[in-house]
């Protein structure tokens, strides 16, 4: 069952301007791996060299953040809706 | 603008034109505006500043737009106020208090939303928007109303009350979420790629977050053309906090002020400390967390500048405070009682923070020490509403004598 993600502006001209990509994968790290086959550069842009979510990339699954869940072995089925979100934003201070 | 000659990466240094970006598009990292120092250099002065308008504007040379056409409700050059009451109380003979609180919609966010609205009228937006803890709010409604924008404000619902009035009132819409200051970011960020607006703290936060330096030139300026020894700030995202730094070493650097050796001070809430807890571990990494303070202005679980405000405490040799949430209105009272000013939650936070900074010995007697007050206390009633106990009589001498027997 395909899962589908949400892509953010700066991502885009790596999924030929695509906001919303479908994969197959039962946890987010088959996630990346499905979306590097249709997007070869994407999982680069992700994750850093080892292999562990970039310091300004957010992952949200139903909203929550993937850093409250299990990270890159959160579970993801087809009913979630999955974000990614650039960490730069900011409010008060 | 005749300055910022780009936007750069300060995770892998790429460059891009000066375009409503924020995020690098190869590895996500923040973008910074970039400046021909040199030509600044060449421009400006000390007679230079001094000579100009009385509001954040006399810096315009160090920020990214053209101040003529700046979105201005006259922002900045708030008072630098000698606290000798609060000093001798904790002990420090030279303690200044930089009131924030005193701008156009009582926040120091007048610095970063005046940058921001006077770009997003040169990019020719229509529609200012934010997420916000509520500070921020009041303020782009108020600029959006000015330069003749739209706007959107969207804030937790669990807002103070004086804040979301304080906004709406500029005839925004407002949109109350359910849910945490992170979820309104959250979403922010996905409508940021969606509707063509100027969101201030998103796709203008390169621009915006510059209007906070303005914090550093004008206490450097106040003192007499030097830097403190120490600056105590409350931090949220942590944007103001490294800007204020950048600021101070800007003038260092054009030679407008001697060399920097000021300790940056960070002090947030108990109830929502990820920037501290990661300096108390020891690591880079800002582990985010669900907020619970009373110091709602500070809510934010996932600071975007976390990191980059660890790595300012490691340079100036700093620290940060965590202060326990009943310090908080302690502090407001702290301040109030002894110097006439009242802040609110995050104003406590700082005072509070400030006396067990001296507590420990961070802060020694003798040393210039600035504590930054950035938004007003009428804006948190709800935290200090049950300590106040007015008394009630009729308006008789006998009634005032029996209530108050020894005036």
């Amino acid at each position: 069952m395909a899962i589908t993600v949400r892509i953010p502006a700066p991502l885009r001209k790596v999924t030929n301007d695509k906001d919303r990509v479908e994969v197959e994968a039962e946890n987010l790290a088959d996630m990346v791996d499905a979306m590097e086959e249709q997007f070869p550069g994407i999982k680069e842009r992700l994750l850093d060299e080892s292999g562990e979510l970039r310091h300004f990339v957010n992952i949200y699954v139903n909203g929550e953040d993937v850093q409250f869940l299990d990270g890159l072995e959160t579970a993801i089925g087809a009913s979630d809706e999955i974000s990614i979100v650039p960490a730069v934003a900011g409010g008060q201070s | 603008m005749a300055y910022a000659t780009a936007l750069k990466c300060r995770e892998c240094g790429r460059e891009y034109p000066t375009d409503p970006l924020n995020v690098c598009e190869f590895c996500f990292g923040p973008l910074e505006v970039k400046y021909d120092y040199e030509a600044i250099g060449r421009s400006i002065s000390r007679d230079s500043i001094q000579n100009g308008p009385i509001t954040m504007w006399r810096y315009e040379d160090l920020l990214p737009v053209d101040a003529a056409n700046a979105v201005d409700l006259q922002t900045g050059f708030t008072p630098l106020i000698k606290a000798t009451n609060l000093g001798r109380i904790l002990g420090l003979d030279h303690l200044y208090i930089k009131n924030d609180a005193v701008n156009p919609t009582n926040s120091f966010k007048d610095r970063v939303v005046s940058v921001a609205a006077t770009k997003a009228v040169e990019y020719e937006f229509k529609t200012l928007a934010c997420a916000s803890t509520g500070n921020l709010a009041g303020s782009v409604a108020a600029h959006a109303a000015k330069a003749g924008m739209s706007s959107y404000i969207f804030i937790p619902s669990d807002l103070e009350r004086g804040k979301v009035v304080g906004a709406a009132i500029y005839g925004p819409t407002v949109v109350a979420i359910d849910g945490s200051y992170d979820d309104v970011n959250r979403l922010c960020s996905e409508l940021a790629d969606t509707y063509p607006w100027a969101f201030v703290n998103i796709n203008m936060r390169p621009y915006y977050a510059e209007g906070s330096k303005t914090l550093g030139y004008e206490v450097a300026e106040q003192l007499g053309w030097q830097a403190p020894a120490h600056c105590v700030v409350p931090s949220a995202s942590g944007s103001m906090f490294t800007k204020i730094f950048k600021g101070l070493n800007e003038f260092e650097d054009l030679g407008l002020i001697p060399k920097v050796n000021t300790h940056m001070h960070m002090t947030q809430a108990e109830g929502c400390s990820p920037i501290a807890a990661a300096y108390e571990a020891g690591t880079t990494r800002v582990r985010p967390v669900k907020p619970n303070t009373i110091a709602k202005s500070l809510a934010i679980g996932n600071p975007a500048d976390g990191y980059y405000s660890l790595k300012v405490i490691e340079d100036s040799h700093g620290d940060a405070t965590i202060v326990p949430e009943e310090e908080v209105v302690e502090g407001i009272q702290l301040l109030a009682e002894n110097e006439g000013i009242f802040t609110e939650t995050a104003g406590g936070v700082v005072i509070s923070g400030l006396k067990r900074l001296v507590e420990r010995g961070a802060i020694k007697r003798d040393e210039v020490t600035v504590a930054y007050i950035t938004g007003n206390g009428l804006k948190t009633i709800e935290a200090v509403e049950e300590l106040v106990n007015p008394i009630h009589i009729s308006p008789t001498m006998a009634a005032f004598h029996e209530q108050i027997p020894n005036p």
